[in-house]
């Protein structure tokens, strides 16, 4: 791989890595308006507030950029880099097109799992370096939701891993067949549910529950540091989202795949990204208590289940 | 789970809300649809009005300005009388003060208030709400016609009294029926009167022409 490949890849994920997350973000804004009844941003831009996300970035660069007295300051000040590079490295690995990701390594499965994970770290380095209670109970509340629901997201995504007989994300969505869509649905479930709570997406917010702590671990936040917690979020959104549509929905599958496919990608993302959009409009905020229940007595066994399901399929040779 | 048919609604409810137009009022682009009756300002008319000061009186929060002073109009005949009347100086109304409880348009006797509609007078310094005679008068123009009558009310009174006709010619055959105008009248019924109570002279005879005094117009 030459010096110059290297460069317009990365440049490439960067730029979808500032594109997408506002365009899901924009998305929200307009979906969750229509399904309150609202018209949602109709300014910023002239044509239906297209440019509210633009005009959000502005107004946080413009803010000041304020650490705490008590704040442990650098750990406070590194805590939104943290949140939000590992998505950008597992937005890297995610499958576009046949044949096609930024970076093809044998293992990118392990290596999306993996930087999801820290991008968890950030919350709790933010909650725990803010000095505000607030902030450390959300902290504690995300490390807790992180630890019961990466579990259930990683079985299924193992489930997944044996179905191909892979751990490359190309090599999975390359064999996927639209039977797995029936065969592995289960895992998609756990993975889909487990994915909005990792992202700590209402109805899974309890971290940043606005009624009981304010922001959470963001509280002490403002400014271009806030703006890059939300980014993290969004990304994370996408993210999951593609990941989702590459493994369970068949990713660049679809007519004219070896054209279109990146197109396919990314319209089944953005499916999988209204359903999580449409599912925080739809439902209230669980109890931290039945966060817990819901991830231990119902996603693990199912996810369990699905891996036995996986396995007995591979043996008999499905 | 107990839970997934009230799960379900949720999503269903919310997908066919966000299927529907919405409701929101996009108020500085669209004009608002204001109800009738709306009280945005008050308007003055200032033909009509006499500087009696009645409004300025009753306003609760003393935010109506009246000056005024007389001028002697001179005799139009040849020894008559001269007469005055009061020229308007000012009127000034204070939004600042105002809470919009329409009292001075009750009281006002000869229609020289009104309320309009029109709500968009907001200024950036409290001092600039005080509104003297000409933009009260401007104001004028957006005040929208009284509204219709309901059905089967009482007419009013001015088209009442223009209705009612003049004394003495309510009776059968009078002008005021041959005449076929606005009051025309049915003939009255006789009412046969006991023959103990007044013997009649003659049954032929008509009745005499002095009518029996009318009951008011219960109008």
């Amino acid at each position: 791989m030459s010096l110059l490949e290297v460069v317009v890849r990365a440049l490439s994920v960067l730029a979808a890595f500032l594109v997408l997350p506002l365009l899901v973000g924009q998305t929200e804004h307009k979906v969750m308006a229509h399904m309150q009844g609202r018209l949602g941003p109709m300014y910023a831009g002239g044509y239906h507030g297209w440019a509210q996300l633009v005009a959000d970035g502005v107004k946080f660069v413009q803010k000041e950029d304020i650490t705490p007295r008590a704040a442990d300051r650098w750990v406070f000040r590194l805590a939104p880099a943290v949140a939000l590079i590992p998505y950008l490295v597992a937005l890297a690995a995610i499958p576009i097109a046949p044949g096609v990701a930024a970076i093809d390594v044998p293992g990118s499965v392990v290596l999306v799992l993996a930087a999801t994970s820290v991008g968890a770290l950030g919350t709790l380095m933010a909650g725990w370096a803010s000095a505000n209670k607030y902030a450390l109970l959300g902290g504690l509340r995300a490390a807790a939701q992180l630890v019961s629901y990466e579990l259930p997201i990683v079985l299924a995504i193992a489930s997944m891993a044996l179905a191909g007989g892979s751990l490359s994300l190309l090599t999975l969505t390359d064999r996927w067949s639209p039977w797995w869509m029936l065969w592995q649905l289960p895992g998609a479930v756990v993975f889909l549910v487990a994915a909005v709570a990792e992202l700590q997406r209402p109805p899974f917010d309890m971290p940043v529950a606005d009624a009981e702590l304010v922001m959470g671990a963001w509280t002490e936040y403002s400014g271009l540091r806030f703006a890059f917690f939300l980014l993290a979020e969004y990304a994370g959104i996408v993210v999951m989202s593609l990941l989702f549509a590459a493994l369970w929905l068949g990713g660049w599958h679809g007519p004219f795949e070896d054209t279109l496919g990146w197109l396919w990608t990314l319209l089944k993302g953005l499916v999988v990204a209204v359903v999580v959009i449409w599912v925080r409009v739809a439902w209230p905020r669980l109890r931290e208590d039945q966060l817990q229940r819901l991830a231990w007595l119902w996603l693990v066994p199912l996810a369990l289940l699905q891996l036995m399901l996986t396995g007995a399929g591979v043996v008999m040779g499905w | 789970m107990s839970g997934l048919p009230g799960i379900l609604k949720g999503l269903v409810t919310t997908a066919r809300t966000a299927l529907r137009p919405t409701h929101t009022a996009e108020y500085p682009d669209v004009a608002p649809d204001l109800p009738p009756r709306s009280r945005g300002v008050i308007a003055l008319l200032e033909e009509n009005c006499t500087s009696c000061m009645l409004c300025a009186r009753e306003c609760p929060d003393w935010c109506i300005y009246i000056d005024s002073h007389k001028e002697t109009i001179p005799a139009t005949t040849e020894g008559g009388r001269e007469r005055q009347r009061n020229v308007l100086d000012r009127f000034a109304i204070d939004f600042s003060l105002c809470m919009y409880c329409g009292i001075c348009i009750e009281v006002c006797p000869f229609d020289a208030l009104h309320w309009s509609p029109q709500f968009e007078y907001a200024e950036v310094d409290i001092l600039d709400m005080l509104h003297e005679k000409d933009r009260l008068g401007g104001w004028m123009a957006t005040v929208p016609p009284p509204p219709a009558l309901d059905e089967k009310s009482a007419e009013p009174a001015e088209i009442a009294a223009s209705n009612k006709p003049a004394r003495g010619t309510g009776l059968v055959g009078a002008g005021g029926a041959a005449t076929g105008g606005p009051g025309a009248r049915m003939p009255r019924t006789v009412r046969p009167r006991p023959a103990t109570a007044r013997p009649q002279p003659e049954p032929e005879t008509p009745e005499p022409e002095t009518p029996e005094p009318e009951p008011p117009d219960a109008t």
